[in-house]
């Protein structure tokens, strides 16, 4: 027999399970959390103390406290800028081309179609497409393993990510906006030129931003296009050879001495703390030029 | 006639800019026909020395020496096995994790995890590689015996958090679709909050949580860099993850790691690998999106 006040006994194991799953599932999300943190602190106790000034601006080298990641940095940032340069413009024509041009035909299906079936190919295989395209047939133009070589093979594995969130920005600005511009006048291209890309831009550069940083810690493709040498010197020019920051952490970390190991963190903690300064720098100017219509 | 003249030229300028917009978008066309004709067209000559048979069913794959064999099934069998050892890790904490974030999460704590979880998928895989080498690795040593310096474990293991925000995210986006109406109507039913959220919610949302793990155990198959240095190079059919063993991706970073000649059967061979790597991620892609389409049950 129940009691007056006194619950079910059922409802109170129920309510029990709940309180379980309730902590079940926080845990599940605080794995993520504690993973992270744990690498984070176990990489700066590897690497905190080989962050010295001669790690920025020496070349790597065989002796481990002699080692240093500047012919590293300088390819990141020719491959950053590289990058950029060619994705900005064909990742944002895409988009608009996607968005404001193409009707709901069908080959704005298959492009669209094909553009998420590529966001989704493995990195290793634009890799393998660089090496036979980049390094072997236009072995001539590109100088082969060559910064641009490494450079056109990334821009082709983050254009998908980049046309896709340009895409999301270009789809956020009203139409009442377009509406108006071609009311007062103006053909298609003056109303995206001067209208929807202005309306669009910080969304596209919080994008941009982050398929670049998607790109620098990319190790994969830059081994294939056989950019793993040995190398103590800067490159001069887009046909040079190159290192990279990704690349040198796993040179050293592929190595069984602990002392390299400690040069794979440091390095681990430059790379870490450019990608989240730009991530950083995505989130603000998402915030900053937020617009609700 | 000056006014007629303007009308022409700035009806040219329009075409030809739609012209180089829509090459811009077919770009992308060429990259896909690119990597086709590319894995088509070596592995082609590949396929001459060796026959398709052979390398679908044969079960040593010892390229890199002689007698060179080309069985593929120990770079499948190692690709699964990591992948396996991932969606352990990766689906039931992710799925916790979207029903955390879609049921449980006050606003100041999805504020956090949210991006927490972003930055934990922005990680380059290489960072997660060396993590599982010389974090994971020496303290699994201590709780599993035997388990050797390479190993699928702590691979598989850190693929899985790898992965974790993808499953996550989209299970959440899944959730969250799913009206408000089918929730209230279940508490007004007298459900308690996790029979709503087990019984209602995450049946109802169903096809987005079924493609969401499609599409990360996919991430998992052609995930390179922690694989290349956690679970060795040793290719080996087996499916203890105490060993080393050899990925699909992690064996064409073997051969391009080393000086093989343009046009060897070597060389060749990547082209292989390659072409069944993308041929498995590419139909788990395409059904895990068509999944969600063909199931989405659609809310009015």
């Amino acid at each position: 027999m129940r009691v007056l006040g006194q619950p079910d006994p059922r409802l109170r194991r129920r309510r029990r399970i709940g309180r379980l799953f309730h902590g079940l599932c926080f845990a599940a999300t605080a794995v993520g959390v504690v993973f992270l943190l744990v690498l984070l602190i176990d990489v700066m106790i590897d690497g905190v103390a080989w962050l010295t000034p001669t790690f920025f601006t020496e070349f790597p080298s065989r002796i481990p406290a002699r080692a240093g990641i500047k012919s590293a940095l300088y390819g990141t940032v020719w491959l950053m800028g590289l990058v950029a340069l060619v994705t900005f413009p064909l990742g944002v024509a895409a988009a608009i081309w996607l968005e404001e041009y193409a009707g709901k035909n069908w080959i704005q299906t298959v492009i669209q179609t094909n553009i998420a079936n590529l966001a989704g190919v493995p990195s290793i295989v634009y890799g393998i497409l660089g090496l036979a395209v980049f390094v072997r047939w236009m072995g001539a133009a590109t100088g082969g393993r060559s910064v641009i070589s490494g450079a056109l093979t990334l821009s082709l594995l983050v254009l998908p990510t980049l046309i896709i969130a340009a895409q999301e920005a270009i789809r956020a600005v009203p139409s009442s906006i377009r509406e108006a511009s071609y009311g007062l006048g103006a053909t298609k291209w003056q109303t995206v030129r001067h209208h929807v890309l202005p309306n669009a831009l910080p969304g596209i550069l919080t994008g941009t931003i982050l398929a670049l940083s998607r790109a620098i810690g990319e190790t994969a493709p830059l081994i294939m296009i056989g950019a793993l040498t040995f190398i103590a010197f800067v490159p001069d020019g887009p046909r040079d050879a190159f290192t990279a920051l990704s690349i040198q952490i796993y040179n050293w970390a592929s190595r069984p001495q602990d002392d390299f190991r400690h040069l794979a963190a440091a390095a681990i903690l430059v790379l870490l703390l450019l990608l989240l300064s730009m991530n950083g720098l995505a989130i603000w100017l998402r915030n900053k030029y937020r617009k609700d219509w | 006639m000056r006014l007629a003249g303007l009308r022409a030229r700035r009806k040219l300028r329009e075409r030809a800019i739609g012209g180089l917009l829509f090459a811009a978008g077919a770009t992308s066309i060429l990259t896909t026909a690119g990597i086709v004709v590319v894995l088509l067209v070596e592995s082609a000559s590949f396929f001459r020395h060796v026959s398709i048979v052979e390398f679908l069913t044969g079960t040593t794959w010892t390229p890199l020496f002689r007698p060179q064999h080309f069985g593929v099934l120990p770079l499948v069998a190692g690709s699964f096995l990591v992948a396996l050892i991932a969606s352990v890790v990766a689906l039931p904490l992710g799925l916790g994790a979207a029903i955390y974030l879609n049921e449980y999460a006050p606003n100041r704590a999805r504020s956090i995890l949210k991006p927490t979880l972003e930055i934990l998928a922005g990680v380059p895989s290489v960072v997660y590689g060396y993590f599982a080498l010389t974090f994971m690795t020496p303290i699994l040593q201590h709780l599993v015996p035997g388990l050797s310096m390479f190993n699928a474990l702590s691979a598989g293991i850190v693929v899985g958090i790898m992965i974790l925000p993808l499953v996550a995210s989209l299970s959440e986006d899944a959730m969250r679709a799913v009206p408000r109406a089918l929730s209230e109507g279940s508490y007004a039913l007298g459900a308690t909050r996790w029979e709503t959220a087990l019984r209602v919610v995450t049946p109802a949302a169903l096809s987005g949580i079924v493609a969401s793990f499609i599409l990360a155990i996919s991430r998992a198959v052609g995930e390179t860099m922690a694989v290349v240095l956690a679970a060795g190079m040793t290719p080996r059919l087996t499916l203890d993850p105490r060993e080393s063993i050899e990925t699909m991706t992690a064996y064409i970073v073997q051969v391009s790691l080393g000086d093989t000649q343009f046009g060897s059967i070597e060389y060749q061979s990547i082209f292989a690998v390659g072409l069944s790597l993308f041929a498995v991620t590419l139909v788990m892609n395409i059904f895990g999106r068509w999944f969600l389409k063909r199931f989405r049950q659609v809310y009015a």
